[in-house]
């Protein structure tokens, strides 16, 4: 019994530990290549980890109320829960997950929880750059959710499970990634990814210029540490999940780093040649064509 | 949390160098110096590869860049902004007129010498310096992080009744917050 707690409790620190990590070298890889795209030389990979210790070590005198304080931490519990959930490598020996039947459901469920959270402490700063952000990313979740939901309903209904350690056991067994067999939820799910980044042209909540970087607009020093830390945190799951649902997980952390990056690149090089749309063509963006597949996707899954 | 003298030597080292490679920019643009700041971002001279990036908001930022000259009314706008930035925080002032006034020397109604009302660490002169110089500036107070010598923040706190006398003097109007940290 003691063991058992053990074992789950040292994978659940080497898990976030890894997921941190990963996450933060991801995001400074993704400023070099937007450096590189817009022909500059841009910072070094490592930046983003000298502006997390930075960001800890700067002092925060901001006090707005409970809420304020509670937004970040609302954020960081729902990353680590997520990732706890889900399975990282495809024998789970090192990185031991909470995996349970009906996890699938529950993911949709906690991956608007830490946005939400967010949201209550951005209302509380009373700052109108928070306000209208907190409105925007409301907005433009109600339009991503939709096509996500829609591509795991029909992962859901093809397959008959709800868990996503047999979803890659499937994956395992017939050796044919869901990537293929159900090709119209990859790309509704792909396409709901671009807005769950917010990069551009989805950065509508964020969108420096404009709205002064929106919800976090009255968080600086350890607040911007906590957001920073739980934006790599939960990027790094959310690319695991997508690995483990359409591209057949991995045996080894060299080819899930390979496999998360590849997926990773996808909005990062959508976004670095486009510019911002405005909320309401975003969610129909969102509303359009992605939904279209996901439609297509549930088709595919009920009658194929 | 950490009381001994060598553990706090190396946990200084450490954040002075966090400190040093990310500096993240408020641009006060009221000026004309403020047309500089664009060519030092984007890819000719790319301030990000040194460290340096616009922040969006005061809470966020570590360094005010004031570029240019500093009429009294934009004087207390750049005071609360300072206020409300997070320890610890540097001022750059850009251009001479924050030095003597420059070109408003004999102006009634801009200030003469920013270091009368805000702590400055570094002055970058020049009437435009270009991006060169302002990249220069931005060496030098890197060096000074690095070394520990930044502390322009202490400095106002120590002596907030001379810096308060002395923006009272030309606000006639004092409206604001109380300095709270």
């Amino acid at each position: 019994m003691m063991e058992e707690i053990l074992h789950y409790t040292w994978g659940a620190v080497v898990s976030f530990v890894l997921a941190f990590s990963v996450g933060i070298t991801f995001m400074g890889l993704n400023r070099k290549v937007t450096a590189r795209v817009q022909n500059r030389i841009g910072p070094p990979w490592y930046q983003n980890f000298i502006d997390v210790v930075k960001l800890y070590s700067k002092k925060s005198a901001i006090h707005h109320g409970t809420m304020h304080h509670l937004g970040p931490a609302f954020l960081m519990v729902s990353s680590v829960m997520s990732l706890l959930i889900i399975p990282i490598l495809n024998d789970g020996k090192f990185f031991p997950n909470l995996n349970f039947q009906g996890d699938l459901i529950f993911l949709i469920y906690i991956m608007t929880f830490g946005p939400l959270g967010m949201a209550l402490g951005a209302g509380q700063t009373g700052n109108p750059n928070s306000a209208i952000g907190v409105t925007r990313g409301l907005a433009q979740m109600a339009g991503f959710e939709i096509p996500w939901v829609m591509a795991l309903v029909a992962l859901m209904i093809q397959y008959k499970t709800t868990s996503i350690v047999d979803l890659m056991n499937i994956q395992a067994e017939t050796g044919r990634w869901l990537m293929f067999s159900s090709p119209f939820a990859f790309i509704a799910a792909i396409m709901a990814m671009f807005g769950m980044f917010r990069y551009a042209p989805f950065d509508i909540v964020g969108a420096p210029a404009e709205l002064a970087s929106g919800p976090m607009s009255e968080n600086g020093g350890k607040y911007l540490f906590t957001m920073m830390s739980s934006g790599s945190v939960f990027a790094f799951a959310k690319l695991t999940l997508y690995a483990d649902l359409f591209l057949g997980g991995a045996d080894n952390l060299p080819e899930l780093v390979a496999k998360t990056f590849v997926l990773y690149m996808i909005p990062v090089l959508y976004g670095v040649v486009n510019p911002r749309y405005r909320t309401e063509q975003a969610v129909r963006w969102f509303w359009g064509w992605p939904s279209f597949f996901g439609l297509l996707a549930i088709l595919q899954a009920s009658f194929f | 949390m950490i009381n001994d003298k060598v553990s706090q030597k190396i946990v200084d080292i450490i954040q002075n160098y966090a400190r040093k490679h990310s500096l993240w920019v408020l641009a006060y643009g009221t000026g004309c110096g403020a047309i500089e700041i664009p060519p030092t971002m984007t890819s000719r001279y790319d301030a990000e590869r040194l460290g340096v990036r616009g922040a969006a908001t005061p809470r966020q930022a570590d360094v005010l860049l004031i570029t240019g000259y500093l009429t009294t009314k934009t004087l207390k706008r750049v005071i609360r902004v300072y206020e409300q930035m997070q320890d610890p925080k540097y001022v750059i002032g850009f251009g001479s007129c924050t030095i003597n006034g420059g070109m408003y020397f004999d102006s009634y109604n801009t200030i003469k010498a920013l270091d009368r009302y805000l702590p400055v660490d570094v002055y970058i002169n020049g009437c435009m310096p270009r991006p060169e110089a302002v990249l220069e500036g931005f060496a030098k107070l890197q060096e000074l992080i690095q070394a520990g010598k930044a502390d322009g923040s202490k400095k106002y706190k120590e002596n907030l009744e001379w810096y308060r006398a002395n923006q009272k003097e030309v606000i006639p109007v004092w409206r604001m917050p109380e300095f709270n940290w």
